[in-house]
């Protein structure tokens, strides 16, 4: 049901500092509206998100019911080795959410082509 | 020949089909129809003070209106959503780096709209994120240095449609 989507550049040589942008599909009821039958819909958000990378949380964010339906989070991050990118959220009904990625770093020995 | 408007519809199909399910649930007509017709009331919903907004965060840190940048829409046709995106000067290393960033708003009624962890790791002090606003209001962001001190930037931004009013 829900549905995360991860971008990030095609070519990562180790130390560059890279963006990640992570969309997740949510509906974020913030509790305040209703529905076309005028019932309230419950509060809905996303507790905390984590993204966590040789295990361990390299960003986290836990948003209220301020944050805008399907979240869009854009950070960077350092590149160190290759490796996979594990995405975890949880929201008000407990549903948990997962993405995983394989992030794959080009050691900087390696890096001869001129960077795009 | 006598149309109903999309409106006239809308409204006449939602007070039926509450009616119906008022009557299954037991729900007395009156008290189902009160709540139907009331909208969610942020008229005595105020704006915080900036102390008010960060008093919760900083208590004896100090506290710079410095070296960060908060960019958002001066005018946002629709506050369900308006995007962020901020960046503290950070070199981001394990001496100096930034360890929470708290996005507050001033009018919403929650004043935390999201907080957010990071560390070296990161590189870059920079995030981007889309947010709801109920009103015109100023937002603050609040960054948390590794030292321990306390970092700031605002924006003020005009909503001509709150998020957290039902307009139908």
């Amino acid at each position: 049901m829900t549905a995360a989507r991860l971008q990030v550049p095609a070519r990562i040589v180790e130390g560059d500092v890279f963006k990640l942008r992570l969309l997740v599909q949510h509906p974020m009821d913030s509790g305040f509206l209703r529905n076309l039958e005028g019932v309230l819909v419950k509060r809905n958000v996303i507790r905390h998100l984590q993204c966590i990378f040789h295990s361990k949380e390299v960003f986290r964010v836990e948003p209220t019911t301020g944050t805008a339906a399907n979240p869009l989070f854009e950070f960077y991050l350092r590149a160190t080795t290759s490796g996979e990118l594990y995405f975890r959220w949880v929201d008000d009904k407990g549903y948990i959410g997962e993405l995983r990625h394989n992030l794959v770093v080009i050691p900087a020995n390696q890096s001869t082509a001129p960077k795009t | 020949m006598y149309l109903l408007s999309r409106r006239d519809w809308l409204r006449r199909f939602s007070l039926s089909t509450a009616g119906l399910w008022a009557g299954s649930t037991g729900l007395s007509k009156a008290q189902d129809m009160s709540v139907l017709g009331r909208v969610q009331d942020l008229s005595d919903a105020r704006l915080r003070t900036f102390d008010e907004m960060v008093s919760a965060y900083v208590v004896r840190q100090q506290l710079k209106n410095e070296g960060m940048g908060l960019t958002m829409p001066l005018l946002a046709d629709n506050g369900h959503l308006v995007p962020l995106s901020l960046k503290v000067d950070s070199p981001m290393t394990e001496e100096s780096h930034v360890t929470h960033v708290y996005i507050l708003s001033q009018l919403n009624p929650a004043p935390l709209i999201a907080m957010i962890v990071l560390g070296p790791w990161n590189g870059r002090a920079e995030i981007s994120m889309r947010v709801r606003l109920s009103g015109t209001q100023m937002v603050v962001a609040l960054a948390r240095m590794s030292d321990g001190n306390f970092r700031y930037a605002t924006s003020q931004v005009s909503v001509t449609e709150a998020a957290c009013v039902d307009n139908g």
